[in-house]
């Protein structure tokens, strides 16, 4: 557990990839600074596991909250609600 | 936005979608059963396909299975590929035995 990058409460920005491989991040949160809620653990990257592959390196698994507003842009109906998306350590950037 | 051009078909969070059917149904018996395949064909002792092989399978079903197939005929379309694809079973002999079964049918 000692080579996670993130903490909770950190910023962090999620990386606006389009990769035509298996990944399980939504368009939804790409581009879009969210707050660390907690680590989830360490797992095998899915997006090798998907294509017979290894999962290694084993990636930390965060959940990132994001509130509404920042996501809909106005078409949410509860604007300080939050979301809250597991999203692995290789798609997560230190927001500035 | 931009990046609504990359959007997988798959990828359905934010888009318009009307009411939600929120009917309670209980699962057929062979959508017990496709449940229950995927949970042995994944499992320590066979290690024959993983969960994110599955996701990935139905990611590849194309826009218009994906449309029309419900969510366990995803799920057994994706089964039925990613074995085809690991070698565990061929296509020709998943077709015979849908054509023995068919025939045995009364």
């Amino acid at each position: 557990m000692s080579d996670v990058k993130f903490q909770p409460g950190d910023a962090v920005v999620v990386a606006e990839r389009f990769p035509r491989h298996h990944h399980r991040v939504p368009t939804y949160v790409k581009g879009r600074r969210g707050v660390v809620e907690r680590l989830c653990g360490i797992f095998g990257n899915p997006e090798t596991l998907a294509h017979q592959g290894d999962g290694k390196p084993a990636q930390p698994l965060y959940r990132v909250r994001f509130t509404m507003d920042h996501l809909w842009a106005g078409r949410e109906e509860s604007p300080d609600d939050t979301i809250e998306v597991e999203i692995y350590e290789h798609w997560l950037e230190a927001a500035q | 936005m931009s990046n609504e051009q990359h959007r997988g078909y798959h990828d359905l969070a934010g888009l318009e979608a009307g009411p939600v059917d929120q009917t309670e149904h209980n699962p057929a018996h062979w959508e017990k059963q496709v449940d229950a395949m995927l949970t042995l064909l994944s499992d320590e002792k066979r290690g024959l396909m993983r969960v994110d092989e599955l996701r990935r399978g139905i990611e590849t079903l194309g826009p218009d299975a994906y449309e029309k197939l419900g969510y366990y005929e995803r799920w057994i379309e994706s089964i039925r590929m990613i074995m085809v694809e690991r070698g565990v079973v061929s296509e020709d002999e998943i077709t015979a035995r849908i054509a023995a079964l068919q025939q045995a049918a009364p």
